[in-house]
């Protein structure tokens, strides 16, 4: 095990070392954040920078294979239409991700509220709050948005609200968690002796502490709401066409699977890297935040290869 | 304890209620499914008579009284699309899904608790590095995705393995098991990990090893079994998120489970039998929750409920 002495560790260890250089460090956290920072620049102005190449009909380049023959935009080959795969992509991924982000914030906020409100007022609020959570979490989400999504139409509004629904119990068992320990301490007190209101303790007092939290979870969150989206438009009961998500691309590209075999392919490794960045770098937060094995990415690289 | 029990399936069967109510008012509000069935050009005789058979032309609260006296006599309903009893229909779809959920669910605690063992027992080793790597990839994997692309692999291209459909034959139940293995056995490894790292760094497990205890006896018997209460934790978890897996690696593969049932009737707006199979689920699911307690108490005696 560790065969670094408690005093070499102090001198040699930089605290408070920036973000940046601790995600260095980590060379995986680093590749998966330099994929986000592109994936963003496809949901900000990808779609705008490459004009109509998306939906551009071109019949000859008909399931064309992935190759420099046709320029650039053809680098992956062409859909059934002859539409370039890669502009198709860059467009799928604004909605793929913006739907995600939506839906986890709306839950985040939900959640959050739902939570300190039972965490803070207990009684048969609390109560019944934490049951409805049960329900929720206690069946198959997938199953719950299929019903749901049948009965509204599937709208982009509409998938959103549905996974945002599906995910709001975890953030509201958190926060509630939280909140119950929170409550108890002397400063919450000390605001309430003061004369602060309810809703004063809540947003001032506890939000600010409980909301470091629910950012870590939503990271991991992001992930999974985006692989939900895509496992519903993969069963076609998630966004419609002519709009494209990158669930919808594989389910297209599933048919005509046997010719071409890109157009289900390069969409499915899109959400994997998408959701494996996330993934990544929620574990990267996770070390960063916790003070006990933050010492792993501020160690410098050589000490750290001794270490383990 | 028994107190403790009759209180949870208390609050299961209050949830099993509200979960039928939403279930039974969402159901109606997709409109009559009166045009679905009949042709296009029946007189509006014929579509009268098809609500008041089957009940379409009452009020959705009369509906559902109708429907709660049914049900208190063990009828949970009539599929118009299929003209069969439909919890006859969910019967006979379940056994599939069962046998594919309990087959993955048993793989993937022996390969992830081992794994995550051994990851946990060198902590950034190569072992470790590679399993963290490998378990948050087939986390992260669309199950779908790997599906068709194992499809296009092992089926049209090596043709190893047949492209879909349930055969007696283990060539059949490899793909879907893997596939439905990914994510599961992905979040179960880390949770194994970390479990097992808490385990192994505590005061007992000095103890065990100053007393000279066999090294293979202080990891399986000592330290994974304080570990394992969070391990049947999410694992519990895993086996209810199972079903969300069934749905797809069913419909990929063409496995006439509960699942593609589900997904199927929802379309076809055959309302009793999502509403037998929901309730049949969610009964199967609130079970396994009572049953998860009563393994907490077996695995850990200082748990009592009360």
């Amino acid at each position: 095990m560790t065969t670094i002495t408690a005093e070499s560790e102090a001198v040699i260890i930089r605290r408070g070392l920036p973000w940046y250089r601790m995600l260095w460090r980590d060379k995986f956290a680093c590749v998966a954040f330099c994929w986000l920072i592109v994936l963003l620049w496809c949901l900000l102005i990808g779609p705008e920078m490459l004009g109509d190449a998306a939906t551009k009909l071109n019949l000859s380049n008909r399931n064309a294979a992935p190759g420099m023959d046709d320029g650039w935009l053809m680098i992956l080959g062409a859909d059934p239409l002859g539409r370039s795969l890669l502009a198709r992509l860059v467009t799928g991924a604004r909605n793929t991700l913006s739907v995600a982000m939506s839906a986890v914030v709306i839950a985040m906020c939900v959640g959050g509220m739902l939570g300190m409100l039972a965490g803070y007022l207990g009684g048969w609020v609390g109560h019944l709050i934490m049951r409805l959570a049960d329900i929720l979490q206690s069946f198959p989400s997938l199953l719950l948005a299929v019903i749901v999504l049948y009965v509204l139409e599937p709208r982009v509004a509409n998938l959103i609200i549905v996974l945002a629904i599906t995910r709001t119990p975890i953030y509201l068992r958190v926060t509630r968690a939280e909140v119950l320990e929170i409550r108890e301490r002397v400063f919450v007190d000390a605001a309430r002796a003061l004369g602060g209101s309810k809703a004063h303790i809540l947003r001032k007092h506890i939000a600010p502490i409980v909301a470091p939290t629910l950012a870590t979870i939503m990271t991991v969150d992001f992930a999974s709401v985006m692989l939900s989206e895509s496992s519903l438009s993969f069963l076609g009961i998630g966004i419609q066409p002519p709009e494209i998500t990158w669930g919808l691309m594989v389910a297209q590209g599933r048919n005509y699977l046997s010719q071409a075999w890109w157009l289900a392919f390069f969409p499915g490794l899109c959400i994997m890297s998408a959701t494996l960045s996330a993934n990544i770098m929620s574990s990267w937060l996770r070390i960063v935040t916790d003070p006990v094995q933050r010492w792993r990415l501020e160690a410098p690289q050589k000490l750290e290869e001794a270490a383990t | 304890m028994i107190r403790y029990l009759g209180q949870r399936a208390f609050h299961s069967g209050f949830a099993l209620i509200g979960l039928i109510i939403a279930v039974f008012f969402l159901a109606r509000l997709t409109g009559d499914p009166t045009n679905l069935y009949l042709p296009i050009d029946a007189s509006m005789e014929i579509r009268n008579d098809f609500r008041k058979k089957h009940g379409f032309d009452k009020p959705a609260t009369t509906q559902f009284v109708v429907f709660l006296g049914d049900v208190s006599q063990g009828n949970l309903g009539f599929s118009i699309r299929k003209q069969r009893p439909a919890f006859d229909l969910v019967l006979e779809a379940y056994p599939t899904t069962l046998k594919l959920a309990l087959t993955t669910m048993a793989l993937v605690i022996v390969c992830a608790v081992t794994v995550g063992a051994l990851a946990a027992y060198k902590p950034g080793g190569v072992f470790d590095r590679t399993a963290s790597i490998s378990s948050l990839s087939t986390a992260s994997a669309p199950d779908f995705w790997v599906a068709i692309t194992g499809i296009l692999v092992f089926a049209v291209a090596l043709r190893l393995l047949p492209t879909s459909g349930m055969g007696d034959g283990i060539e059949y139940w490899i793909m879907p098991v893997v596939v439905l293995m990914l994510r599961p056995f992905g979040l179960l490894v880390q949770v194994v990990r970390s479990s097992m790292m808490n385990a192994l760094s505590s005061a007992y497990v000095k103890t065990a090893r100053a007393k000279g205890m066999r090294e293979k006896r202080v990891i399986y018997v000592h330290a994974l079994r304080n570990a394992l209460l969070s391990i049947v934790t999410v694992a519990g978890d895993q086996t209810v998120g199972m079903i969300n897996g069934a749905v797809i690696v069913e419909t990929v593969f063409g496995w006439p489970g509960i699942g593609k049932l589900m997904v199927d009737s929802v379309i076809q707006r055959d309302y009793a039998i999502v509403q037998a199979a929901i309730m049949v689920t969610a009964t199967a699911i609130f079970t396994l929750f009572i049953l998860i307690d009563l393994i907490y108490v077996a695995l850990d005696p200082r748990i009592r409920h009360r």
